[in-house]
C-alpha cells in the first residue's frame, strides 16, 4: 500500500500541470486537435486514481479544456464547473478570453447566457478590461434574456474596471426603461447598486426614478428604488418633500393594496399582522431606512414597526427592530419612547433578537436613562447563559456607556463600579476591554482617580482574579490596568504598603508575562511612593522594612521565563539593593528614587504621529542609503545570520511595494496602542456616533460633587450608585424648581423654556462629578482631519466619476484593434468550426438512425418473445417450464458463499407446457452464480413431473458472439453437453454450467435444447424441449450496500451517464414498489425521504448504477446515473417492464 | 479580501442537510478553498444550533445570514450588512419554489443526485449575487430550453461524457 502510494507521487511528478498543458497547445499549433485528444487521454487516466491532488488537477485541466477549445456540447458543464473553481488568482482565466469573447457572440442565446453567468463569477480587471466592449454590446442584444444579463454582470465588470462606467452608463440609463420588465428591474438594481455608494453622481437620475416608483407594479423594483431614494435625500431635501406624499401611500397601502398575500400552500408564509405579505414589509423596513424627513412619517413608520415587533412571529420582530435602529439613527427621539418595548425583547429567547435589542438600546441611552438602562443590562449579565451572548452583552454596555466620549456619563465613579462588577464575570475573553476602559477612564479623568485606585487596590487584593490567568484575553487582563493604575498614581493610595504587598504575592507569577511585566514596573512606582512618605514622616525603619521586602520578592520576578519580566526585575533588584545599601549609611533616597517616575504622562492621539507636518525640504521617498546593485538577487543572499540585518534595510523600499507589510504594520501598531496606556483609544465606534462628540471646551471644569462618598467599603455595588444619583437629582430638580418658581414669577409665562415641559430634559442634569476629559494631545499645525475616514482601499471609491461630463475619446472602452483585424479574417479560421458544426448534424443523424434501429430491434425482440411463448403454447406439451435466474457473487477470493443469494428476477412467466406423448412436467431453475469478472455459473435445476424415468440428457446451447457456454476440452461447439444424472418421476436435480460474457452492457438471450429420453412402462420416447436462457441486464448486479456519504461522493465525480424513465399508473405503495426493485434488480436503499428514495447497485464488472426513483400521485419516475449508458438504459428498459406490471 | 468585504450583494449561498452535509454551495465572491471549508464548517455549527421556533436572521462575523429550512435541507445565505434581509429570505423560498417547479416535489435527494440542474437554475435565478428575474416562469422557461440545448448537444457524446464512459 505504501508503495503505491509512493509510486503515485512519482508519477504524479510527471503528470501534466495546467501550464503544461496550455505550453503543450501552443506548442502543437498544427496538431492541436491531436494533442488535445492525447492530452484527454491521459487525464482520463488521472481522473481514474486515488490521489485526490491528482483527481483536482485533471479537473482543472479539462475545465480549461472544455471552456476554452470545444464547441457546444460543453459549455453549460464546462462554465458552471469554471464558475465553482476559477477565481481570481486563477491565471488561465487570461487564457480564456478569446474564448469567452466567442461564446458571448455565440448565436444561441443560451450559449451566450452560459457565457455570462460564468463570468459573473470570475471576472478579473483584465477581463473586465477586455471584454467590457462586448457587454456593453449585448446590453442592446434583441433577446431580453441577454440584454438582463449583460446588466446584471456590468455591475461587476464597473467594480473591476471603474473606467467603464462612464462610457456604458448612457446605455444602461437606457434600461431603466426598457420595455421588458426584466432589463428594467435588473437596470434599477445595477445603478441602485452604485448610487448607494456615490448618490450624488446620480443625483440628475431622481426624476426618472420618480416616475418609476410610482409606477412600477413590481415589489422587487420598488424596494431598490426606495432604498436608493435613501440615499438620495440628504443630498437633496426638495426630494425629500416630494417623497413624502408617495411614501406615505406606500405606507399605509403596505398593509392593503400592496399586499398581494402570498399563495396559500407556499412555504414561506409570514404573513404579517393584518395580512402585511412579506414583501410588503419588505417595503416598510427598506422605507425605514430610506424616509425623508417628516415626522408625521416618521411616527406612522415607527407605529407600523412597533405592530411588528409585538408579532409573534420571529422574522418579524427581528425585522422590525433592525429597521427600528435604522430610524434611530436619523430619529432618535420617536424611537426613543419605545424603550418598554425594546427592554422587553432583551428578555427573547432567541439571541439574534436579543442582540437587535441591544443594538437599539445603544442609540437610546440619554444622561437620564442610562443607569437605569445599564442596571437591566447588568441584570442580563448575571443570567446569561452561554459566554458568546454574555461577552456581547459586556461589550455593549462598555460601548453604550462609552459612546461619544462618555457623553452620557453623569457619574463616573458609578461607572468605574460597573467595571469592577464586570470582573466578577468569568469565561469572558473581553477582559482587556473592561482594562482598557479603566485605563481610559482613570487617566482622562483626573477627578475620578482617587476612587479608581481605592477600587483598583481592592482588585489586585482579591484572589478571584488571579485563578483566571489560564485563559487569554480572560478577566485578569483587567489586573493590567489596575496595576497601573495603583503604580501610576500611587499617591491616592490609602494603605500603599498593603497594595505593596499584594502585588508582590507569589501568586502573580502565574499570570501571563506582560502583565507581571507591569506588576513589576508600577511595584517600583508604589515602592518610590512609600518612600517619599516614610522618608517625610521620618520612618526610616518603614522606609528599610519596605526595601527589605522588595529584595525579598523580586527574584521570584528575576526567575521569570518571559524576558522582559526578568529584564526589569533584574535590573530593579539591582537598583533596590544599591537603595539598600545607602538606606543603611542613612542616606536619604526617596527624592532620587521618585525623580525615576517624575513628571505626568500625557495621553496622545493614535492619529497624532500622522497628523505632523512634514517640515519643508525633507523628502520622505528619498533613499538614505542607494539600494544595492539588482544583481545580488535575495537568492544569493549569504546565509550568515549578521549580514542579513545590514542587507534587509535595502528593502525598505518606499510604500507602494509593501501595502500589505504596511497593513500588517499598522494592524499591529494599532495592537500595540490598545495596549498601552499612555494612548488614548480613539471612542470605540466612531460611525455609530450618532451626536458629534463635544469638544473638550465644552465641558466645563468644576470642583468635585462632595456629595457622592469617595470611598465605598469593599467592592462598591453600582445599585447604590443609582439611588444615590436619584437623590441628588432630586434635590437638583428641587432646587432648579425654587430657582424656576422664583423666575417665574419674575417672567411673562410667555416665554416657555424647554426645561418648563415636565420630563426633564438631558441638558438639566449636570454631572455628579466635573470631568476634565484631558484631550488626545495633537502635534502643533496638525492637517485637518477631514480626509482620515476614507479608506483609500475602498473599491466604491474608484467608481466616484462624475456621470455627466461628455466623454472624452481617450475613455472609449477599449476595442482591441488586432483583435478586430483577427475577426475579419476569422472566416478562414472559422473555417474547421462550420464544418464540425456541418458534420455534427450528421453525427445527430446517424445516431438518430442508430436509436430507431435500436428502438425497431427491441420491439422486434418484444414481438419475437411473445410469438415464442405461443410456439411453446402450441407445442402443447405438458409440462412446466419455469426459468428462474439466479445468481449467486462468490467472493474474488473463490471461496463460495456461505448460501446462495437470491437475487435474479423471473424470466419467463412460468409457462403451462403440455407434452405430447410423455408427460414429464419439470423446472428449469435458473441460478447464474459469478466466479470471475466475466464467468457465470448458471445453474439449472431439473424435476421430473412426469410418469416417466428421464435419461440420457444432454443439453446444448447455441453460443452467441458475446456470451460461450464453456464445455468439456475437445467438444465441439454443436456438441451437447451431458447432464450428469437421471430423474426418476417425481424427482429434482441440479445442474451447474459456466457461461462465458463479454460484455454485460446487453441483455442477453441463448437458445438451447434439452434432449432426454423419457421411459416408462409403454416404452422409451427421444425427446426435445427448446428453452431459452435469459441474461437480463438485472441479473449482472449484485446487491451491494451503499452509505449516502459515498453516494453522494460517487455523483459528484461526474463520470456517470445520466438517463431516466417514468412509468404512468402505478398504484402499489412507494415501499412494496422499491422492495420490488431491490428484489428483481438486484438495488439497495440508499436513502429514503417521503416518497423519494435513492438506490444503488454495482455490476459484476464493477459499474456503478445510482437511481433516484420518485413517487408521483399516479406515476413513478426512476431517474438513474451509471458509468455505462447503454447499461443503464437497458437496466432502466428491464425496470420498467417490471414496474409496469405494478 | 478585507477590502472587497464592503461589496454588497449576496456573498455566498449554502445548502446543507440537518446532518451537516454540505448539499450545494455558490460563492458571489472569489474566496479562497479553505477559507471556504472555514466558513462553511462555522457557519453550519451556528445555524444547526438554533432552534426551530427562531427567527431566520443571524448575524455572524461582518456578515448577516439568513436560512430557512425545509424540510431536511437548509437554504442558508449570507448577505453584507446593507442588504434587505426579508428580501433574501422571499429569494430563498423563490429558490426553493423553483427547484419544486422543475423538480417536482423537490427533495434533499433531487439535489444530490442532480446538483448541476440546481446549480444552473440558481444562475439562472441569481446572477452575482442579484435578482436576475423575479419571475418563476421565465427561469423555468430559460431552463428548460438550455436543457433541450444541451440534451440535442450531447447526444452526440462530448468529451466529458466520453470522460464518464471511461
Amino acid at each position: 500500500m505504501a508503495l503505491k502510494m509512493v509510486k503515485g507521487s512519482i508519477d504524479r511528478m510527471f503528470d501534466k500541470n495546467l501550464q503544461d498543458l496550455v505550453r503543450g497547445i501552443r506548442n502543437h499549433k498544427e496538431d492541436e486537435a491531436k494533442y488535445i485528444s492525447q492530452c484527454i487521454d491521459e487525464i482520463k487516466q488521472e481522473l481514474k486514481q486515488d490521489n485526490i491532488a491528482v483527481k483536482a488537477n485533471a479537473v482543472c485541466k479539462l475545465t480549461y479544456v472544455s471552456v476554452s477549445r470545444w464547441p457546444a456540447p460543453s459549455t453549460r458543464i464546462g462554465y458552471l464547473a469554471a464558475s465553482q473553481s476559477f477565481h481570481e488568482g486563477t491565471d488561465v482565466i487570461m487564457l480564456t478570453t478569446n474564448q469567452i469573447r466567442k461564446d458571448l457572440s455565440s448565436p444561441s442565446q443560451y450559449d451566450t447566457g452560459v457565457a455570462l453567468t460564468g463570468l459573473s463569477c470570475f471576472v478579473t480587471p483584465d477581463l473586465a478590461r477586455d471584454l467590457a466592449n462586448d457587454i456593453m454590446t449585448l446590453m442592446s442584444h434583441t433577446k431580453p434574456y441577454i440584454r438582463k444579463k449583460a446588466v446584471l454582470i456590468m455591475y461587476k465588470v464597473f467594480l473591476k474596471y471603474p473606467e467603464s462606467l462612464r462610457p456604458a452608463f448612457p446605455r444602461l440609463k437606457e434600461k431603466l426603461e426598457d420595455p421588458d420588465p426584466g432589463v428594467q428591474s435588473a437596470a434599477v438594481n445595477v445603478i441602485c447598486e452604485l448610487a448607494r455608494r456615490n448618490p450624488k453622481n446620480y443625483l440628475s437620475l431622481a426624476p426618472l426614478f420618480f416616475k418609476l416608483m410610482t409606477s412600477s407594479t413590481n415589489n422587487w423594483v420598488l424596494i431598490k428604488i426606495i432604498k436608493l431614494f435613501g440615499a438620495l435625500t440628504p443630498l437633496e431635501p426638495r426630494l425629500g418633500k416630494k417623497l413624502i406624499e408617495p411614501l406615505t401611500n406606500l405606507i399605509h397601502s403596505g398593509i392593503s393594496v400592496l399586499a398581494p398575500i402570498p399563495a396559500p400552500g407556499t412555504l414561506l408564509a409570514p404573513c404579517g399582522p393584518q395580512g402585511m405579505s412579506a414583501l410588503s414589509v419588505a417595503v416598510l423596513i427598506s422605507l425605514s431606512s430610506g424616509m425623508p424627513n417628516h415626522s408625521a412619517s416618521i411616527q406612522l413608520c415607527v407605529q407600523k414597526l412597533r405592530i411588528l415587533i409585538e408579532d409573534s412571529d420571529q422574522n418579524l420582530k427581528y425585522l422590525g427592530l433592525l429597521a427600528m435602529s435604522k430610524i434611530l439613527k436619523t430619529h432618535p427621539k420617536s424611537v426613543q419612547s419605545h424603550k418598554d418595548l425594546i427592554l422587553q425583547c432583551l428578555d427573547d429567547k432567541d439571541e439574534s433578537i436579543r442582540l437587535r435589542a441591544l443594538d437599539l438600546l445603544y442609540g437610546m441611552v440619554s444622561k437620564k436613562n442610562l443607569m437605569e438602562i445599564v442596571k437591566k443590562l447588568m441584570t442580563h449579565v448575571d443570567k446569561a447563559e452561554g459566554t458568546t451572548y454574555r461577552d456581547e452583552l459586556l461589550t455593549k454596555i462598555i460601548d453604550i456607556c462609552s459612546q461619544s466620549n462618555y457623553q452620557y456619563i453623569t457619574n463616573f465613579e458609578w461607572y468605574i463600579s460597573i467595571l469592577v462588577e464586570l470582573t466578577r464575570l468569568e469565561g469572558t475573553r473581553h477582559g482587556h476591554l473592561i482594562a482598557a476602559q479603566m485605563l481610559d477612564v482613570a487617566i482622562r479623568v483626573k477627578a475620578i482617580r482617587k476612587f479608581a485606585v481605592s477600587q483598583m487596590s481592592a482588585l489586585l487584593d482579591s484572589a478571584h482574579l488571579l485563578a483566571s490567568s489560564t485563559q487569554r484575553n480572560g478577566i485578569c487582563e483587567v489586573l493590567y490596568a489596575a496595576a497601573w493604575i495603583c503604580g501610576e498614581f500611587s499617591e491616592h493610595l490609602q494603605e500603599p504598603h498593603h497594595t505593596l504587598e499584594a502585588m508582590l504575592r507569589p501568586k502573580v507569577a502565574t499570570l501571563p508575562g506582560h502583565i507581571q511585566a507591569v506588576y513589576v514596573q508600577n511595584v517600583v512606582k508604589l515602592y518610590a511612593n512609600i518612600l517619599q512618605q516614610k522618608e517625610q514622616a521620618g520612618e526610616a525603619e518603614g522606609a528599610q522594612a519596605a526595601t527589605q521586602l522588595m529584595v525579598d520578592r523580586l527574584p521570584q520576578f528575576v526567575q521569570s521565563a518571559d524576558l522582559e519580566v526578568q529584564e526589569r526585575a533584574s535590573c530593579i533588584l539591582q537598583l533596590v539593593k544599591h537603595i539598600q545599601k545607602l538606606q543603611a549609611k542613612d542616606v536619604p533616597v526617596a527624592e532620587e528614587v521618585s525623580a525615576l517616575f517624575a513628571g505626568e504622562l500625557n495621553p496622545v492621539a493614535p492619529k497624532a504621529q500622522k497628523k505632523v507636518p512634514v517640515p519643508e525640504g525633507l523628502d520622505l521617498d528619498a533613499w538614505i542609503n542607494e539600494p544595492l546593485s539588482d544583481s545580488e538577487s535575495e537568492d544569493e543572499r549569504p546565509r550568515a545570520v549578521f549580514h542579513e540585518e545590514e542587507q534587509r534595510r535595502p528593502k525598505h523600499r518606499p510604500s507602494e511595494a509593501d501595502e500589505e507589510e504596511l497593513a500588517r504594520r499598522r494592524e499591529a501598531r494599532k495592537q500595540e496602542q490598545a495596549n498601552n496606556p499612555f494612548y488614548i483609544k480613539s471612542s470605540p465606534s466612531p460611525q455609530k456616533r450618532y451626536q458629534d462628540t463635544p469638544g473638550v471646551e465644552h465641558i466645563p471644569v468644576v470642583q468635585i460633587d462632595l456629595s457622592v462618598p469617595l470611598k465605598v467599603p469593599g467592592l462598591p455595588m453600582s445599585d447604590q450608585y443609582v439611588k444615590l444619583e436619584e437623590e441628588r437629582r432630586h434635590r437638583q430638580k428641587l432646587e432648579k424648581d425654587k430657582r424656576r418658581k422664583k423666575r417665574k414669577e419674575k417672567e411673562k409665562k410667555g416665554k416657555r423654556r424647554h426645561s418648563s415641559l415636565p420630563t426633564e430634559s438631558d441638558e438639566d442634569i449636570a454631572p455628579a462629578q466635573q470631568v476634565d476629559i484631558v484631550t488626545e494631545e495633537m502635534p502643533e499645525n496638525a492637517l485637518p482631519s477631514d480626509e482620515d475616514d476614507k479608506d483609500p482601499n475602498d473599491p466604491y471609491r474608484a467608481l466616484d466619476i462624475d456621470l455627466d461630463k461628455p466623454l472624452a475619446d481617450s475613455e472609449k472602452l477599449p476595442v482591441q484593434k488586432h483583435r478586430n483585424a483577427e475577426t475579419s479574417k476569422s472566416p478562414e479560421k472559422d473555417v474547421p468550426v462550420v464544418e464540425k458544426k456541418s458534420k455534427k448534424p450528421k453525427k445527430k443523424e446517424k445516431k438518430h438512425k442508430e436509436k430507431e434501429r435500436d428502438k425497431e430491434k427491441r420491439e422486434k425482440e418484444k414481438k419475437k418473445s411473445p410469438k415464442h411463448k405461443k410456439k411453446k403454447h402450441k407445442k402443447e406439451k405438458e409440462e412446466r417450464t419455469k426459468g428462474k435466474k439466479k445468481s449467486k457473487k462468490q467472493p474474488l477470493g473463490g471461496e463460495a458463499a456461505a448460501g446462495p443469494v437470491q437475487n435474479g428476477a423471473p424470466e419467463e412467466e412460468p409457462l403451462p407446457v403440455r407434452g405430447t406423448s410423455a408427460p414429464p412436467p419439470r423446472t428449469c431453475d435458473i441460478r447464474g452464480s459469478l466466479q470471475e469478472d466475466s464467468q457465470v455459473t448458471v445453474a439449472i435445476v431439473l424435476e421430473n413431473r412426469s410418469n416417466s424415468i428421464l435419461k440420457g440428457m444432454e443439453l446444448s446451447v447455441l453460443d452467441s458472439l458475446n456470451a460461450r457456454m464453456a464445455r468439456p476440452q475437445g467438444s465441439s461447439v454443436h456438441d451437447g453437453v451431458p447432464v450428469p444424472f437421471q430423474l426418476p418421476p417425481g424427482v429434482s436435480n441440479e445442474a451447474q454450467y459456466v457461461f462465458t460474457i463479454q460484455s454485460i452492457v446487453m441483455a442477453q438471450k441463448l437458445k438451447g435444447t434439452l434432449s432426454f429420453i423419457a421411459k416408462n412402462d409403454q416404452g422409451a420416447t427421444h425427446e426435445k424441449l427448446d428453452f431459452r436462457l435469459h441474461f437480463s441486464c438485472s441479473s449482472y448486479l449484485t446487491t451491494t450496500p451503499c452509505y449516502s456519504d459515498a453516494f453522494a461522493k460517487l455523483l459528484e465525480s461526474g463520470d456517470l451517464s445520466m438517463s431516466s424513465v417514468k412509468v404512468d399508473g402505478i398504484r402499489m405503495s412507494f415501499q412494496n414498489l422499491l422492495a420490488k426493485i431491490c428484489f428483481h434488480h438486484h438495488f439497495s436503499v440508499v436513502e429514503r425521504v417521503d416518497s423519494c428514495a435513492s438506490m444503488y447497485s454495482r455490476s459484476i464488472q464493477g459499474h456503478h448504477i445510482c437511481l433516484l426513483v420518485k413517487k408521483g400521485e399516479n406515476s413513478v419516475s426512476v431517474d438513474g446515473k451509471c458509468s455505462d449508458s447503454t447499461l443503464l438504459s437497458n437496466l432502466l428498459e428491464e425496470m420498467k417492464a417490471t414496474l409496469a406490471k405494478c | 479580501m478585507l477590502e472587497e468585504s464592503r461589496e454588497e450583494l449576496m456573498r455566498f449561498m449554502l445548502l446543507f442537510s440537518r446532518q451537516g452535509k454540505l448539499r450545494l454551495q455558490k460563492w458571489y465572491l472569489a474566496t479562497s478553498d479553505k477559507e471556504r471549508k472555514k466558513m462553511v464548517r462555522e457557519l453550519m455549527q451556528v445555524v444547526l444550533a438554533r432552534k426551530p421556533k427562531m427567527c431566520s436572521f443571524l448575524e455572524w462575523r461582518d456578515l448577516k445570514v439568513v436560512y430557512k429550512r425545509y424540510a431536511s435541507l437548509y437554504f442558508c445565505c449570507a448577505i453584507e450588512g446593507q442588504d434587505n434581509e426579508l428580501i433574501t429570505l422571499e429569494l430563498i423560498h423563490r429558490y426553493v419554489e423553483l427547484l419544486d417547479k422543475y423538480f417536482g416535489s423537490v427533495c434533499e435527494l433531487d439535489i444530490i443526485f442532480n446538483f448541476e440542474k440546481a446549480y444552473f437554475i440558481l444562475d439562472e435565478f441569481l446572477m452575482g449575487g442579484d435578482v436576475q428575474d423575479t419571475s418563476k416562469k421565465s427561469v423555468l422557461k430559460a431552463i428548460e430550453q438550455a436543457d433541450l440545448l444541451q440534451e440535442e448537444d450531447e447526444s452526440p457524446r462530448s468529451v466529458l461524457e466520453e470522460m464518464g464512459l471511461a
